[in-house]
């Protein structure tokens, strides 16, 4: 390395780099926390690191595909009787299901209120990714290019998930409802009392707020969507309430919930359209 | 950026990619939060080992992306790892000629400013605040520092890049 380097070899130095960078990195921030005009901007650059999560995701899909070839026909042909079982199982559930929300439709009509039961689904599956360790989020392989939208409330068979935080081209994040950052407008299933249920950071546990002391909460109580807020649509299972105590000295009782949603072994997630209904913003 | 006598720039892509892929690759979740700041690790020894090459303009493209992968406010990771870049390279000469134990300890500095720095920003924007485990990655950082460190000088001057 005999070259000798110029010192001033690039126009500016650090220093009115760095004063450029962090300016441009507040103004970022500001906008991007705010508003949605970064939206574009995000999308490219949603789609540019893209190769990066295929790449990341590789070890554990490749593995996941030498399960899958190690799979006995027995096995297979075993879970596929089970799963043809549970099909019809549901199909004759779905029967009744579907004579009921006549009948609902029907009842609704009659008392002249607005409600709709069918929303369109959509199967995403999750991308294997690590995310930031102190949020709850998660990647799904669905995007703009098939019209998931941000807000968009995400299911899985047995709950609530979440709903989508950002849209890339190809793919989606969704904040869990355990995300510290999350709240759901709630109602109990067996009395209608509304409450917010929001999360806590970990993986099982929810906080319903606002309370009451005297409120007629049990444990076993499930929560459903209210619907209020206009994001999710109502009537879908959330929580059930395990925990609740009464706290004499304070304004709101101790109420907490286990999610639903089997949130840390998600493998596919319906997302569900909502739109058309009003466009709130979210609970903060 | 690509002057005549530059070379091996693809190797600084690669490191670059490498580093995001292990920042996003899956982990379970009691090890995802000892995960080192990969990113920041290769962006120091790249400022260290070529200053005028990568520098505070590298640093905060390649947070930004950090930030598009992750999902906080763009920007966020870029002020972090700018900062730490122009510290970087305010200090090279130094650092340089540092024992590898005693430049573990500079960056050691370097990642807790960068996790400080994404801790203010959290309260700013009035997120709760992380508990302990957010300082972890810079512990982790550090004891990985010399491994980095000797893997990408071997790999420099392999590729002779410059």
């Amino acid at each position: 390395m005999a070259r000798i380097k110029p010192l001033f070899s690039q126009g500016p130095s650090a220093t009115p780099r760095l004063v450029i960078a962090i300016l441009l990195s507040i103004v970022l921030m500001g906008v991007d926390h705010r508003h949605d005009v970064l939206e574009p901007v995000r999308q490219t650059l949603s789609a540019a690191v893209h190769p990066i999560r295929l790449t990341a995701q590789m070890p554990l899909s490749l593995l996941d595909a030498a399960t899958d070839q190690m799979r006995s026909r027995d096995e297979l042909t075993a879970r596929l009787e089970q799963l043809r079982r549970q099909q019809l199982l549901y199909e004759a559930r779905l029967q009744r299901l579907d004579a009921l929300e006549v009948e609902n439709i029907r009842l609704r009509e009659l008392l002249d209120s607005s409600h709709n039961l069918a929303n369109p689904v959509l199967i995403a599956e999750l991308i294997e990714i690590d995310l930031d360790p102190q949020r709850h989020l998660i990647q799904i392989n669905k995007g703009s290019n098939d019209d998931v939208y941000a807000g968009q409330p995400v299911l899985d068979a047995n709950g609530v998930v979440g709903q989508v935080d950002e849209v890339g081209r190809f793919s989606a994040r969704v904040r869990l409802i355990t995300d510290p950052s999350h709240g759901l407008p709630v109602q109990i299933n067996r009395n209608g009392l509304r409450a917010i249920a929001s999360g806590t950071g970990q993986r099982h546990r929810l906080q319903i707020k606002s309370v009451t002391n005297n409120a007629d909460v049990r444990e076993g109580d499930l929560l459903v969507t209210s619907g209020l807020g206009g994001r999710f649509p109502q009537g879908y299972p959330v929580a059930r309430i395990d925990n609740v105590t009464q706290r004499p000295g304070r304004a709101f009782a101790r109420v907490e919930a286990a999610p639903m949603a089997a949130l840390n072994r998600i493998q596919e997630v319906l997302l569900v359209r909502n739109r058309g209904q009003t466009d709130t913003e979210p609970e903060p | 950026m690509m002057a005549a006598e530059h070379r091996g720039g693809w190797l600084i892509v690669v490191s670059i990619f490498a580093a995001l892929v292990l920042t996003a690759l899956p982990l379970p979740e009691t090890a995802s939060a000892w995960r080192p700041e990969w990113t920041a690790l290769i962006l120091v020894y790249w400022c260290l080992a070529l200053p005028e090459r990568v520098g505070i303009g590298w640093s905060w493209f390649v947070g930004c992306l950090q930030d598009v992968l992750q999902g906080p406010e763009l920007g966020t990771h870029g002020l972090a790892f700018a900062i730490a870049a122009y510290l970087t390279i305010r200090l090279y000469q130094r650092l340089r000629v540092f024992p590898v134990w005693q430049q573990a300890l500079a960056v050691l500095v370097l990642l807790l400013l960068i996790r400080l720095i994404l801790f203010w920003i959290d309260g700013l924007l009035g997120r709760p605040t992380p508990n302990w485990k957010h300082w972890l990655p810079a512990l982790t950082g550090t004891l990985v520092w010399p491994l980095v460190f000797m893997l990408l000088r071997r790999l420099r001057r392999r590729f002779n890049v410059r």
